[in-house]
Protein backbone atom coordinates (compact mmCIF):
# COMPACT_ATOMS: atom_id res chain seq x y z
CA UNK A 1 0.00 0.00 0.00
CA UNK A 2 2.53 2.22 0.60
CA UNK A 3 4.74 1.65 -2.16
CA UNK A 4 1.41 3.08 -4.40
CA UNK A 5 1.78 6.55 -2.69
CA UNK A 6 4.57 8.07 -4.92
CA UNK A 7 6.34 11.09 -3.11
CA UNK A 8 5.48 14.92 -4.57
CA UNK A 9 8.42 16.82 -4.92
CA UNK A 10 7.71 20.40 -5.50
CA UNK A 11 9.46 22.81 -6.53
CA UNK A 12 10.82 26.04 -4.03
CA UNK A 13 8.26 28.72 -5.74
CA UNK A 14 5.42 26.62 -5.05
CA UNK A 15 7.12 25.71 -1.54
CA UNK A 16 7.78 29.29 -0.27
CA UNK A 17 4.39 30.60 -2.07
CA UNK A 18 2.61 27.60 -0.24
CA UNK A 19 3.74 28.68 3.49
CA UNK A 20 3.69 32.38 2.77
CA UNK A 21 -0.12 31.46 1.43
CA UNK A 22 -0.64 29.44 4.86
CA UNK A 23 0.43 32.30 7.60
CA UNK A 24 -1.34 34.97 5.30
CA UNK A 25 -4.47 32.70 5.23
CA UNK A 26 -4.30 32.40 9.05
CA UNK A 27 -3.77 36.04 9.51
CA UNK A 28 -6.71 36.81 7.41
CA UNK A 29 -9.16 34.61 9.33
CA UNK A 30 -8.10 36.20 12.66
CA UNK A 31 -8.13 38.96 12.12
CA UNK A 32 -11.37 38.97 9.65
CA UNK A 33 -12.79 37.45 12.35
CA UNK A 34 -11.43 40.52 15.18
CA UNK A 35 -13.09 43.23 12.54
CA UNK A 36 -16.44 40.90 12.40
CA UNK A 37 -16.34 41.20 15.87
CA UNK A 38 -17.25 45.40 15.64
CA UNK A 39 -20.27 44.39 14.21
CA UNK A 40 -21.50 40.68 14.19
CA UNK A 41 -24.45 41.22 11.55
CA UNK A 42 -24.69 40.34 8.36
CA UNK A 43 -27.14 42.32 5.16
CA UNK A 44 -28.50 42.23 2.19
CA UNK A 45 -28.35 45.51 -0.49
CA UNK A 46 -26.43 48.57 -0.32
CA UNK A 47 -26.90 49.70 3.40
CA UNK A 48 -27.42 48.44 6.80
CA UNK A 49 -26.80 48.61 10.56
CA UNK A 50 -28.25 49.14 13.98
CA UNK A 51 -31.86 49.36 13.92
CA UNK A 52 -32.17 47.41 10.01
CA UNK A 53 -33.36 44.12 9.58
CA UNK A 54 -30.17 41.51 9.75
CA UNK A 55 -30.21 38.58 7.21
CA UNK A 56 -28.07 36.81 9.54
CA UNK A 57 -27.03 37.92 13.43
CA UNK A 58 -23.99 35.48 13.92
CA UNK A 59 -23.38 34.12 17.96
CA UNK A 60 -19.81 36.40 18.43
CA UNK A 61 -19.20 38.33 21.10
CA UNK A 62 -19.37 42.64 20.50
CA UNK A 63 -15.82 44.14 20.52
CA UNK A 64 -15.82 46.93 19.15
CA UNK A 65 -11.62 47.36 20.18
CA UNK A 66 -10.28 45.18 17.98
CA UNK A 67 -10.95 46.38 13.95
CA UNK A 68 -7.67 49.19 14.49
CA UNK A 69 -5.02 46.05 14.10
CA UNK A 70 -7.61 43.80 12.91
CA UNK A 71 -8.01 46.06 9.57
CA UNK A 72 -4.00 46.56 9.57
CA UNK A 73 -3.33 42.74 9.53
CA UNK A 74 -6.54 41.74 7.24
CA UNK A 75 -4.74 44.05 4.50
CA UNK A 76 -1.14 43.66 4.72
CA UNK A 77 -1.95 39.81 4.94
CA UNK A 78 -4.63 40.72 2.13
CA UNK A 79 -1.26 42.05 0.26
CA UNK A 80 0.79 38.97 0.66
CA UNK A 81 -1.75 36.72 -0.88
CA UNK A 82 -2.36 39.10 -4.11
CA UNK A 83 1.58 39.33 -4.59
CA UNK A 84 2.14 35.78 -3.87
CA UNK A 85 -0.70 34.61 -5.63
CA UNK A 86 0.63 36.79 -9.03
CA UNK A 87 3.86 35.56 -8.61
CA UNK A 88 2.45 31.58 -8.35
CA UNK A 89 -0.12 32.35 -11.36
CA UNK A 90 2.84 33.81 -13.53
CA UNK A 91 5.03 30.60 -12.58
CA UNK A 92 1.92 28.12 -13.04
CA UNK A 93 1.46 29.95 -16.64
CA UNK A 94 5.28 28.35 -17.83
CA UNK A 95 4.74 24.69 -15.90
CA UNK A 96 1.08 24.11 -14.35
CA UNK A 97 1.71 22.73 -11.35
CA UNK A 98 -1.99 21.92 -11.36
CA UNK A 99 -1.27 19.13 -14.84
CA UNK A 100 -0.03 16.70 -12.12
CA UNK A 101 -1.17 13.40 -12.83
CA UNK A 102 -1.60 12.40 -9.13
CA UNK A 103 -4.34 14.71 -8.16
CA UNK A 104 -8.16 12.82 -8.74
CA UNK A 105 -10.19 14.69 -10.88
CA UNK A 106 -12.67 15.31 -7.83
CA UNK A 107 -9.79 17.29 -5.87
CA UNK A 108 -8.55 18.83 -9.78
CA UNK A 109 -11.58 20.59 -10.17
CA UNK A 110 -11.78 21.66 -6.42
CA UNK A 111 -8.58 23.53 -7.08
CA UNK A 112 -9.40 24.78 -10.03
CA UNK A 113 -12.43 26.23 -8.59
CA UNK A 114 -10.73 27.89 -5.28
CA UNK A 115 -7.75 29.10 -7.00
CA UNK A 116 -9.99 30.55 -10.12
CA UNK A 117 -13.36 30.91 -8.94
CA UNK A 118 -13.76 31.58 -5.02
CA UNK A 119 -10.39 34.07 -4.45
CA UNK A 120 -11.12 36.00 -7.54
CA UNK A 121 -14.74 36.31 -5.48
CA UNK A 122 -12.99 37.15 -2.22
CA UNK A 123 -10.97 39.86 -3.87
CA UNK A 124 -13.57 41.25 -5.46
CA UNK A 125 -15.78 41.29 -2.94
CA UNK A 126 -13.43 42.97 -0.46
CA UNK A 127 -12.51 45.34 -2.80
CA UNK A 128 -16.24 46.03 -3.54
CA UNK A 129 -16.10 47.44 0.20
CA UNK A 130 -13.74 50.22 -0.34
CA UNK A 131 -14.94 53.56 -0.95
CA UNK A 132 -12.27 55.11 -2.79
CA UNK A 133 -12.53 51.49 -5.05
CA UNK A 134 -15.89 52.12 -5.59
CA UNK A 135 -15.67 56.13 -6.56
CA UNK A 136 -13.01 54.60 -9.48
CA UNK A 137 -14.59 51.22 -10.28
CA UNK A 138 -18.69 51.69 -9.15
CA UNK A 139 -19.76 48.67 -11.56
CA UNK A 140 -17.86 46.27 -8.67
CA UNK A 141 -20.24 46.89 -5.80
CA UNK A 142 -23.34 47.41 -8.10
CA UNK A 143 -22.17 43.71 -9.46
CA UNK A 144 -22.91 42.76 -5.98
CA UNK A 145 -25.88 44.06 -5.27
CA UNK A 146 -24.76 47.14 -2.85
CA UNK A 147 -21.98 47.53 -0.50
CA UNK A 148 -23.40 45.08 2.39
CA UNK A 149 -24.28 42.53 0.02
CA UNK A 150 -20.65 42.49 -0.73
CA UNK A 151 -19.86 42.34 3.02
CA UNK A 152 -22.11 39.05 3.15
CA UNK A 153 -20.59 37.71 0.38
CA UNK A 154 -17.41 38.21 1.42
CA UNK A 155 -18.14 36.76 4.78
CA UNK A 156 -20.02 33.37 3.30
CA UNK A 157 -17.02 32.81 0.66
CA UNK A 158 -14.55 33.54 3.40
CA UNK A 159 -16.55 30.29 5.24
CA UNK A 160 -16.21 27.93 1.89
CA UNK A 161 -12.32 28.90 1.84
CA UNK A 162 -11.85 27.74 5.88
CA UNK A 163 -14.35 24.31 5.06
CA UNK A 164 -12.14 24.25 2.05
CA UNK A 165 -8.73 24.67 4.72
CA UNK A 166 -10.38 21.81 6.33
CA UNK A 167 -10.37 19.03 3.63
CA UNK A 168 -7.32 19.91 2.10
CA UNK A 169 -5.59 19.40 5.64
CA UNK A 170 -7.93 15.72 6.13
CA UNK A 171 -6.64 15.02 2.43
CA UNK A 172 -3.00 15.61 3.37
CA UNK A 173 -3.09 13.31 6.45
CA UNK A 174 -4.81 10.38 4.66
CA UNK A 175 -2.33 10.67 1.28
CA UNK A 176 0.06 9.84 4.09
CA UNK A 177 1.37 13.16 6.18
CA UNK A 178 4.93 12.19 6.27
CA UNK A 179 5.46 12.49 2.66
CA UNK A 180 3.20 15.28 2.08
CA UNK A 181 4.57 17.25 4.47
CA UNK A 182 8.19 16.54 3.51
CA UNK A 183 6.92 16.96 -0.35
CA UNK A 184 5.96 20.65 0.79
CA UNK A 185 8.59 21.44 3.69
CA UNK A 186 12.04 20.22 1.92
CA UNK A 187 10.84 19.58 -1.59
CA UNK B 1 18.93 16.56 -0.10
CA UNK B 2 16.12 16.59 -2.32
CA UNK B 3 16.84 16.58 -5.95
CA UNK B 4 14.99 20.02 -6.75
CA UNK B 5 17.11 21.60 -3.96
CA UNK B 6 20.25 22.18 -6.63
CA UNK B 7 22.85 24.68 -6.49
CA UNK B 8 21.20 26.07 -9.95
CA UNK B 9 17.99 26.12 -8.16
CA UNK B 10 20.05 27.58 -5.27
CA UNK B 11 20.90 30.52 -7.30
CA UNK B 12 17.63 31.05 -9.02
CA UNK B 13 15.90 31.68 -5.50
CA UNK B 14 18.63 33.86 -4.32
CA UNK B 15 18.33 36.40 -7.13
CA UNK B 16 14.39 36.23 -6.93
CA UNK B 17 14.53 37.19 -3.28
CA UNK B 18 17.18 39.89 -4.14
CA UNK B 19 15.18 41.07 -7.05
CA UNK B 20 12.33 41.08 -5.21
CA UNK B 21 13.79 42.69 -1.87
CA UNK B 22 15.13 45.09 -4.18
CA UNK B 23 11.79 46.05 -6.21
CA UNK B 24 9.62 47.13 -2.66
CA UNK B 25 13.45 49.43 -1.71
CA UNK B 26 13.09 50.77 -5.17
CA UNK B 27 9.34 51.05 -4.99
CA UNK B 28 9.59 52.59 -1.09
CA UNK B 29 11.58 55.54 -2.49
CA UNK B 30 9.13 56.24 -5.54
CA UNK B 31 6.44 56.61 -3.14
CA UNK B 32 8.32 59.00 -1.07
CA UNK B 33 9.04 61.10 -4.15
CA UNK B 34 5.84 61.08 -5.81
CA UNK B 35 3.89 61.84 -2.85
CA UNK B 36 2.65 58.42 -2.18
CA UNK B 37 4.01 57.84 1.42
CA UNK B 38 1.45 58.32 3.84
CA UNK B 39 2.66 59.93 7.63
CA UNK B 40 1.67 56.36 9.15
CA UNK B 41 4.16 54.56 6.71
CA UNK B 42 6.72 53.17 8.98
CA UNK B 43 6.38 49.71 10.85
CA UNK B 44 5.20 46.41 9.97
CA UNK B 45 1.62 47.60 8.87
CA UNK B 46 3.62 51.05 7.32
CA UNK B 47 4.44 48.27 4.42
CA UNK B 48 0.17 48.22 4.10
CA UNK B 49 -0.70 51.70 4.53
CA UNK B 50 2.05 52.49 1.89
CA UNK B 51 0.69 49.61 -0.50
CA UNK B 52 -2.67 51.07 -0.39
CA UNK B 53 -2.17 54.28 -0.25
CA UNK B 54 -0.23 54.93 -3.00
CA UNK B 55 -2.27 52.04 -5.08
CA UNK B 56 -5.36 53.63 -4.38
CA UNK B 57 -4.09 57.39 -5.24
CA UNK B 58 -2.88 56.08 -8.46
CA UNK B 59 -6.35 54.26 -9.44
CA UNK B 60 -7.67 57.29 -8.08
CA UNK B 61 -5.54 59.75 -10.46
CA UNK B 62 -8.96 61.17 -11.98
CA UNK B 63 -10.48 62.33 -9.08
CA UNK B 64 -13.68 60.07 -9.70
CA UNK B 65 -16.87 60.57 -7.61
CA UNK B 66 -18.16 58.70 -5.03
CA UNK B 67 -21.77 57.23 -6.15
CA UNK B 68 -24.56 59.19 -5.20
CA UNK B 69 -27.94 57.55 -4.99
CA UNK B 70 -31.57 58.90 -5.26
CA UNK B 71 -33.56 60.43 -2.10
CA UNK B 72 -35.62 57.33 -1.72
CA UNK B 73 -31.89 55.40 -0.67
CA UNK B 74 -32.01 57.54 2.29
CA UNK B 75 -31.95 54.96 5.28
CA UNK B 76 -34.02 55.68 8.61
CA UNK B 77 -31.61 54.72 10.85
CA UNK B 78 -28.49 56.11 10.67
CA UNK B 79 -26.54 55.40 13.73
CA UNK B 80 -24.46 58.08 15.59
CA UNK B 81 -21.29 56.62 17.15
CA UNK B 82 -18.42 57.73 19.66
CA UNK B 83 -19.02 61.08 20.58
CA UNK B 84 -22.47 62.34 19.72
CA UNK B 85 -22.86 65.58 22.31
CA UNK B 86 -19.48 67.28 23.31
CA UNK B 87 -19.20 68.06 26.72
CA UNK B 88 -17.27 71.18 26.18
CA UNK B 89 -19.65 74.00 28.23
CA UNK B 90 -18.70 76.71 25.49
CA UNK B 91 -20.19 74.34 23.15
CA UNK B 92 -23.65 73.20 25.02
CA UNK B 93 -24.26 77.18 25.65
CA UNK B 94 -23.81 77.77 22.23
CA UNK B 95 -25.48 75.13 21.17
CA UNK B 96 -28.55 76.26 22.51
CA UNK B 97 -28.21 79.84 20.86
CA UNK B 98 -28.43 77.66 17.43
CA UNK B 99 -24.39 78.30 17.31
CA UNK B 100 -24.42 81.94 16.69
CA UNK B 101 -21.20 82.08 18.35
CA UNK B 102 -19.66 79.44 16.36
CA UNK B 103 -16.65 80.30 14.57
CA UNK B 104 -14.37 77.80 11.97
CA UNK B 105 -11.15 79.09 12.09
CA UNK B 106 -8.45 78.67 8.82
CA UNK B 107 -5.00 79.42 9.16
CA UNK B 108 -1.29 77.56 8.68
CA UNK B 109 0.29 77.76 4.96
CA UNK B 110 -2.41 80.08 3.88
CA UNK B 111 -2.15 83.77 2.41
CA UNK B 112 -5.25 85.23 4.55
CA UNK B 113 -6.12 83.35 7.94
CA UNK B 114 -9.88 83.81 8.26
CA UNK B 115 -12.87 83.18 10.39
CA UNK B 116 -16.21 81.76 9.23
CA UNK B 117 -19.46 81.26 10.65
CA UNK B 118 -22.22 79.62 9.97
CA UNK B 119 -23.59 82.12 8.22
CA UNK B 120 -20.19 82.69 6.05
CA UNK B 121 -20.53 79.35 5.24
CA UNK B 122 -23.59 79.08 3.80
CA UNK B 123 -23.43 82.40 1.78
CA UNK B 124 -20.94 79.88 -0.56
CA UNK B 125 -22.02 78.50 -3.53
CA UNK B 126 -23.62 74.85 -1.70
CA UNK B 127 -23.44 71.21 -2.73
CA UNK B 128 -25.85 68.72 -1.84
CA UNK B 129 -25.28 64.89 -2.27
CA UNK B 130 -27.16 61.38 -1.45
CA UNK B 131 -24.02 59.06 -0.53
CA UNK B 132 -23.12 56.29 2.05
CA UNK B 133 -21.31 56.21 5.32
CA UNK B 134 -19.19 53.11 5.85
CA UNK B 135 -17.74 52.63 8.77
CA UNK B 136 -15.32 50.61 9.88
CA UNK B 137 -16.81 48.71 11.96
CA UNK B 138 -19.02 47.01 9.34
CA UNK B 139 -22.40 49.21 9.44
CA UNK B 140 -23.39 51.66 6.53
CA UNK B 141 -25.83 54.22 5.78
CA UNK B 142 -26.71 56.90 3.51
CA UNK B 143 -27.56 59.94 3.92
CA UNK B 144 -28.35 63.56 2.20
CA UNK B 145 -25.40 65.85 3.29
CA UNK B 146 -25.62 69.26 1.77
CA UNK B 147 -22.43 71.93 2.34
CA UNK B 148 -19.46 73.76 1.14
CA UNK B 149 -17.06 71.94 -0.80
CA UNK B 150 -13.87 72.53 1.14
CA UNK B 151 -12.21 73.55 -1.89
CA UNK B 152 -14.53 77.19 -2.27
CA UNK B 153 -13.10 77.42 1.05
CA UNK B 154 -9.39 76.69 0.98
CA UNK B 155 -9.59 79.06 -2.41
CA UNK B 156 -10.69 81.65 -0.24
CA UNK B 157 -8.11 81.56 1.95
CA UNK B 158 -5.24 80.58 -1.07
CA UNK B 159 -3.61 78.14 0.03
CA UNK B 160 0.30 77.66 -0.68
CA UNK B 161 1.19 75.11 -3.30
CA UNK B 162 3.87 73.90 -0.72
CA UNK B 163 0.45 72.32 1.28
CA UNK B 164 1.06 68.72 1.62
CA UNK B 165 -2.15 68.22 4.58
CA UNK B 166 -5.52 69.79 5.53
CA UNK B 167 -5.75 69.30 9.60
CA UNK B 168 -8.84 69.45 11.32
CA UNK B 169 -9.29 69.90 15.11
CA UNK B 170 -12.58 69.27 16.32
CA UNK B 171 -14.77 70.89 19.48
CA UNK B 172 -13.97 67.49 22.05
CA UNK B 173 -9.81 67.85 20.59
CA UNK B 174 -9.94 64.98 18.29
CA UNK B 175 -7.83 65.65 15.23
CA UNK B 176 -7.21 63.83 12.08
CA UNK B 177 -5.51 65.45 8.61
CA UNK B 178 -6.40 65.01 4.81
CA UNK B 179 -4.29 64.95 1.85
CA UNK B 180 -4.62 67.59 -0.99
CA UNK B 181 -6.38 64.75 -3.31
CA UNK B 182 -9.22 64.34 -0.86
CA UNK B 183 -9.40 67.73 0.58
CA UNK B 184 -9.92 69.51 -3.09
CA UNK B 185 -11.92 66.81 -3.84
CA UNK B 186 -15.68 67.92 -5.09
CA UNK B 187 -17.65 65.66 -3.11
CA UNK B 188 -15.43 66.93 -0.02
CA UNK B 189 -18.10 69.15 2.18
CA UNK B 190 -17.49 71.42 5.30
CA UNK B 191 -21.28 70.53 5.69
CA UNK B 192 -24.29 72.16 7.72
CA UNK B 193 -27.20 69.94 6.37
CA UNK B 194 -28.46 66.47 6.54
CA UNK B 195 -31.22 64.92 4.87
CA UNK B 196 -32.83 68.59 4.55
CA UNK B 197 -32.27 69.58 7.62
CA UNK B 198 -29.77 71.15 9.76
CA UNK B 199 -27.03 68.91 10.64
CA UNK B 200 -28.08 67.51 14.00
CA UNK B 201 -26.60 67.49 16.75
CA UNK B 202 -25.54 63.33 17.46
CA UNK B 203 -24.38 63.69 13.75
CA UNK B 204 -21.47 66.58 14.42
CA UNK B 205 -23.63 69.86 14.42
CA UNK B 206 -23.02 73.01 13.41
CA UNK B 207 -20.50 71.76 10.80
CA UNK B 208 -18.77 68.05 10.21
CA UNK B 209 -16.94 66.80 7.07
CA UNK B 210 -17.58 64.62 4.74
CA UNK B 211 -14.75 62.53 3.26
CA UNK B 212 -17.21 60.37 0.51
CA UNK B 213 -14.21 58.64 -0.87
CA UNK B 214 -12.70 57.27 2.80
CA UNK B 215 -14.12 55.53 5.57
CA UNK B 216 -16.79 56.95 8.52
CA UNK B 217 -14.08 58.00 10.69
CA UNK B 218 -12.31 60.21 8.46
CA UNK B 219 -15.29 62.10 8.56
CA UNK B 220 -14.93 64.35 11.49
CA UNK B 221 -17.91 65.43 13.53
CA UNK B 222 -17.79 68.96 15.10
CA UNK B 223 -15.35 70.84 13.27
CA UNK B 224 -13.70 73.95 15.63
CA UNK B 225 -10.80 74.85 13.35
CA UNK B 226 -8.59 74.03 10.22
CA UNK B 227 -4.63 74.12 9.59
CA UNK B 228 -3.30 73.86 6.22
CA UNK B 229 0.61 72.62 6.67
CA UNK B 230 3.24 70.83 4.48
CA UNK B 231 4.23 68.27 7.30
CA UNK B 232 2.28 66.19 9.61
CA UNK B 233 5.61 66.18 11.40
CA UNK B 234 4.50 68.38 14.15
CA UNK B 235 1.11 66.83 15.14
CA UNK B 236 1.18 64.34 17.61
CA UNK B 237 3.34 61.26 16.89
CA UNK B 238 3.87 62.75 13.11
CA UNK B 239 1.59 60.06 11.79
CA UNK B 240 -1.42 62.21 10.69
CA UNK B 241 -4.24 61.88 13.14
CA UNK B 242 -5.16 60.59 16.30
CA UNK B 243 -6.72 57.93 15.48
CA UNK B 244 -3.36 56.31 13.76
CA UNK B 245 -2.35 56.66 17.42
CA UNK B 246 -4.70 54.19 18.38
CA UNK B 247 -3.99 51.58 15.81
CA UNK B 248 -6.46 53.55 12.90
CA UNK B 249 -4.39 53.96 9.01
CA UNK B 250 -4.37 57.54 8.66
CA UNK B 251 -5.75 56.89 5.22
CA UNK B 252 -9.26 54.62 5.06
CA UNK B 253 -10.00 54.35 1.92
CA UNK B 254 -10.48 51.13 2.22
Amino acid sequence: MKESRSVIRHTILVRVSHWLNTLAFVALIVSGVAILMAHPRLYWGEAGGAGSPAILELPLPLNLDQSGWGRSLHFLAAWVCVLNGAVYLASGLRTPPLKNKQYGSLQFSTYVAVVFVLFPLMIASGLAMSPAINAAFPWFVNAFGGHQSSRTIHFFIANLLVLFLIVHVIMVYRAGFRERMRGMVTG
Amino acid sequence: MSRIFTRRGFIKTAAGLTLGASGIGAAAVLANRYGLAPPDGSGLFGVEHTLTYASQRLLLRGQPLAREFGREMISKNFPAINTVLPEDDDYRSDMSGGFRKWRLAIDGMVARPMEFSLDDLRRYPSRTQVTQHVCEQGWSAIAEWTGVPLSLVLDAVGISPQAKFVFFICVDGWWDSLDMADALHPQTLLTYGMNGADLPVPHGAPVRLRVERQIGYKNLKYLSSITVADSAAEWGEGKGSQGAEHGYSWYAGI
